[in-house]
Formats: structure tokens, C-alpha cells, sequence
């Protein structure tokens, strides 16, 4: 192994089995939220503030509702892929590896939470 | 050419030694703001399930939320938010091997830096 150079340590691997899978999944996302950032915000925003009444009749409308659940469901996946470019230039080794689970952990967590008080607040 | 200082080489000039650009400062700023999003959008999370979860709860996130330091934190989330947004588009921009020349690269930097002070005014006023 010593004398090997990368080039040779690398040769008959094969490719690196998931290809632009990464770049592709943060372009379709971040597409999507340009979409949906400037909806939540203008709907979101005017709706913070109101009185308790107010805010869950204002989500139990189908727009503000829909609107919110695709800006947590697209909003929660695009920072975890951002965020997993971010430890894997910043942490290596195993802590990377503990430090991604608990970053995907985390983002689905809030998803999650963030669907269900939607759909409960809709429903 | 084989593995001699393996893992002990000088690494290519780096931050330290570089001068701050315009064009290094809107990059880490993207990788900043879209990281520190989370903490706002935890926030968010958090006053959607005490809205869910009833009056009482609601008072005590909505009180904290739109406190000072909620308004604070909101304040600058929504500069972050827009600048990440323009960042985003700028980086969509040149996934097409567009604006790439030094001139364009540096007025899409200030477009990002301008864009996002004036979209922030506006949505503070609007919303």
C-alpha cells in the first residue's frame, strides 16, 4: 500500500456510486424554495402577531396551510443537505459521521413537528 | 510520486493568507446565513406546535416570539433569508458557466448584498 499512488489506490473501485445525486437534490430545492420562501414569508409574516383566534383561523385555511407544510417539507431537506456540505468540509472522521446523523435527526425532527402543528392547526 | 510525507504536506495558501474580497465575503456569508437559518426556523417550528397546541402554551411561545429578542432574531433572519435567496439565485446563475468573469462575479456580489438590505426594509415594512 505504501508505494501506491492515488491514482493506482483508486483504480478498479468503480465510480463513486451516487454521481450528482447531491448537486441535483440542493438545485431542485433550492428552485422549489424560491418559489415558496417569498409565499410563507408574505403569509406567515402578516399572521405572526395575531391573536391566538386569529392565527388558528388563518391556518385553517388550505393556502397559508399548504403553503407553510411545503416551506417545513422543502425548507427542513434543503438545510439538511446544506448543512451536511457544511460538516463535511469542517469535521471529520467519526464525528462527521455522528455529526450528520444528528443534523438529519434534527431537520426530519423539525419537519415533522412542524407537519403535524400545521396539519392539526388546518384540520 | 508514492507515498512519501503522506498527510504531512504544506496544504495550497488558504484563508490566512489571502485579503478579504468582495467575492470570498458573499460566499462564507451564504454558507452563514444559510446555516444560522436554523435557528429561526426552529423558532417557527416551535410557535406552530404551541399554536396546535392551545391557547395557554400559544401565549407563552407567541410572548417569547414576538418579544425584543424574537424580533431581533426574526429581524435578522429575514436579511438572511433574502440574501441566502440571492446567494441561491447567483449560484443558479452560474451553474450555467454564466457571470463567472471577475467584473460580473463582483457586481452578482453586490446585487446579493444590496438586493438583500432592500428586500429586508421592504418586507419589515410590509409585513
Amino acid at each position: 500500500m505504501r508505494y501506491l499512488t492515488d491514482r493506482k489506490r483508486a483504480a478498479g473501485l468503480g465510480s463513486a456510486k451516487s454521481g450528482v445525486h447531491h448537486f441535483w437534490a440542493m438545485k431542485v430545492s433550492s428552485v422549489a424554495l424560491l418559489l415558496l420562501i417569498p409565499l410563507f414569508v408574505f403569509t406567515f409574516g402578516p399572521a405572526l402577531g395575531g391573536s391566538y383566534d386569529e392565527v388558528t383561523a388563518y391556518f385553517a385555511r388550505p393556502f397559508p396551510a399548504i403553503v407553510a407544510a411545503l416551506t417545513m417539507i422543502v425548507g427542513f431537506k434543503h438545510f439538511n443537505d446544506g448543512a451536511q456540505v457544511l460538516i463535511e468540509d469542517y469535521v471529520h472522521g467519526g464525528t462527521q459521521k455522528i455529526t450528520l446523523i444528528l443534523v438529519t435527526c434534527l431537520s426530519y425532527a423539525a419537519m415533522a413537528t412542524g407537519l403535524f402543528s400545521i396539519a392539526k392547526l388546518a384540520l | 510520486m508514492a507515498d512519501v510525507n503522506r498527510g504531512n504536506r504544506p496544504l495550497s495558501p488558504h484563508l490566512s493568507i489571502y485579503r478579504p474580497q468582495l467575492t470570498s465575503i458573499t460566499s462564507i456569508l451564504t454558507r452563514i446565513t444559510g446555516n444560522a437559518l436554523i435557528v429561526s426556523a426552529l423558532m417557527i417550528v416551535w410557535w406552530f406546535l404551541a399554536a396546535a397546541t392551545g391557547e395557554q402554551y400559544f401565549a407563552f411561545a407567541n410572548g417569547f416570539v414576538t418579544s425584543w429578542f424574537g424580533d431581533l432574531v426574526l429581524g435578522l433572519s429575514v436579511w438572511g433569508l433574502w440574501y441566502h435567496t440571492l446567494a441561491g439565485i447567483r449560484h443558479l446563475i452560474w451553474d450555467n458557466a454564466m457571470g463567472l468573469e471577475i467584473e460580473a462575479a463582483t457586481k452578482l456580489g453586490w446585487a446579493c448584498v444590496i438586493g438583500s438590505v432592500v428586500l429586508t426594509v421592504l418586507t419589515i415594512a410590509i409585513v
